[in-house]
């Protein structure tokens, strides 16, 4: 336990010692206020609650995340100070799950930075907390899913570059499984059960359910099982560079 | 101690590193020498557990570093090709990491951070990112890290490369005097290191331990009396042996 905190401290601490953590959060917040004032037209809905600001979460975290994450392994790989951190007296569980946790703690600061909008709203009209909270709870879920994808694959390269756009893609395929774009397509030839077996691999499709103000234990246990096989990959991925 | 035996380590159809035994004692300096390619890194790494062997075990202090990695690991000092470093962060920042991951907090840690300081002279820089440093400094954050907690075994590659002479003599100095109470194993490409710390010799070539013994013994050995020439008859050149 011990090691793990110590690895996610370094790992937390690395995001602000270099300018990443404040081009992320600007960048972040930046996009997340253009989506939800110029493009979903927040003020014209005349509705005081946050649904198109979380409807925007999906698509942004897929180039957001992915960026947050690619430089989790590739980066050491590239330096060289994996063989450093691989030779310290560290389980290799305790290294995936520090590096991760920190990477995620820093996905959330930057989701609680949004708190304006949460001001804005409320100071317009009276939306439904609980609602917010829970959709708050479900990005942060969805966030930790979109990561655990990027920190596995980054584990598998030594170039940011390359993490970064397979990253985008593998999560692009777990997003638009659930996008009507993809579940309309398949509706028309294919059986019921294989198009819901689809759409249920989609973060979307959780995400909304969450994002309703239901969080539904099956929502839960999706996301956590997917950042769990992700993890347990990312180290698998750790141990094979074992073997040269 | 550090016992190897019949170390083995294939990369698709090349054999870095086939069938090495060597056991080295409390005390012992080992000088690990051999040209470029011959397996001296893939030894070292396999003998701190960032390579997992093809064959053959590796043990530091009786703990297998493949069945026993961290126990190993404990009692193993490191100084990895390069001495890679998280470049963001000051030495002083770096060594407190580590003295976290090695167990140690508070005032053990400061002493221990101390001593390394002090030992590897890094006082002036301790509050620079270690990105901006010199060559030679970064190399010895490297060292200040490997002998932090003190261990029992230090294995350290090239632990001299980029420094000028002055940094050179205190990197020996410093070895010289943990050397009695610990093993080490250190590779070099110096044949005047060898000469000038190492109590032990071993000269490998495509894997292979070609010679094994005291500085003055394979001196002996050699024609002229000198260990490059004997280093040159032992072992073949890289083009050549491709």
């Amino acid at each position: 336990m011990r090691a793990m905190w110590t690895v996610f401290r370094r790992e937390f601490a690395a995001y602000f010692a270099t300018p990443i953590a404040f081009v992320f959060l600007g960048v972040y917040l930046l996009a997340m206020g253009a989506f939800t004032f110029y493009v979903g037209r927040f003020f014209d809905t005349g509705v005081a609650d946050l649904t198109i600001f979380f409807s925007y979460h999906p698509w942004l975290y897929l180039f957001l995340i992915p960026a947050l994450a690619m430089r989790l392994w590739a980066e050491e790989k590239r330096s060289g100070s994996i063989e450093l951190l691989l030779t310290l007296p560290l389980p290799v569980w305790a290294t995936v799950l520090g590096k991760y946790l920190a990477a995620w703690a820093f996905a959330g600061v930057a989701l609680i930075l949004t708190f304006p909008i949460w001001l804005t709203v409320n100071y317009l009209g009276s939306p439904d907390n609980g609602i917010i909270l829970a959709a708050y709870v479900g990005s942060f879920l969805m966030a930790g899913a979109y990561l655990a994808i990027g920190a596995a694959i980054s584990a598998a390269t030594s170039s940011q570059v390359i993490a970064f756009v397979v990253s985008v893609v593998v999560c692009f395929l777990f997003t638009a499984t659930g996008a009507p774009l993809v579940t309309e397509s398949l509706s028309g030839w294919a059986p019921l059960p294989l198009v819901e077996a689809v759409a249920s691999f989609s973060f979307l499709s959780h995400f909304r359910a969450i994002t309703d103000g239901v969080i539904d234990l099956r929502d839960m246990v999706f996301f956590f099982s997917l950042i769990g096989l992700f993890l347990f990959a990312n180290m698998l991925l750790v141990e094979t560079s074992k073997g040269g | 101690m550090l016992e190897i035996e019949s170390l083995t380590k294939r990369f698709d159809a090349v054999t870095a590193v086939a069938g090495l035994s060597l056991t080295v004692k409390p005390g012992e300096v080992l000088g690990f020498l051999g040209p470029n390619g011959a397996g001296k890194t893939t030894t070292m790494k396999m003998a701190t557990g960032y390579l997992i062997p093809d064959g053959g075990t590796v043990r530091v202090c009786g703990h297998d570093i493949v069945t026993d990695t961290l126990a190993a690991q404990k009692r193993l000092g490191y100084l990895p090709e390069g001495a890679p470093a998280y470049g963001e962060m000051t030495p002083r920042e770096f060594l407190t990491f580590i003295c976290r991951v090695r167990g140690l907090w508070g005032g053990a840690a400061r002493a221990a951070r101390d001593v390394a300081v002090g030992h590897t002279g890094l006082g002036p820089v301790l509050d620079r990112p270690i990105e901006t440093l010199s060559k030679g400094f970064r190399r010895r954050v490297g060292l200040a890290q490997a002998i932090l907690h003190d261990p029992e075994v230090l294995i350290m590659d090239e632990p001299t490369d980029g420094l000028d002479p002055n940094q050179k003599h205190t990197v020996r100095e410093l070895i010289r005097t943990i050397a009695p109470t610990k093993t080490i194993v250190i590779s070099t490409h110096l044949l005047e290191e060898v000469e000038a710390i190492c109590t032990r010799a071993v000269v490998i070539d495509r894997g292979r331990i070609v010679a094994d013994g005291t500085p003055k013994e394979l001196m002996l050995q050699s024609p002229s009396g000198k260990l490059d020439d004997l280093f040159r008859g032992l072992t073949t050149a890289e083009d050549e042996a491709a």
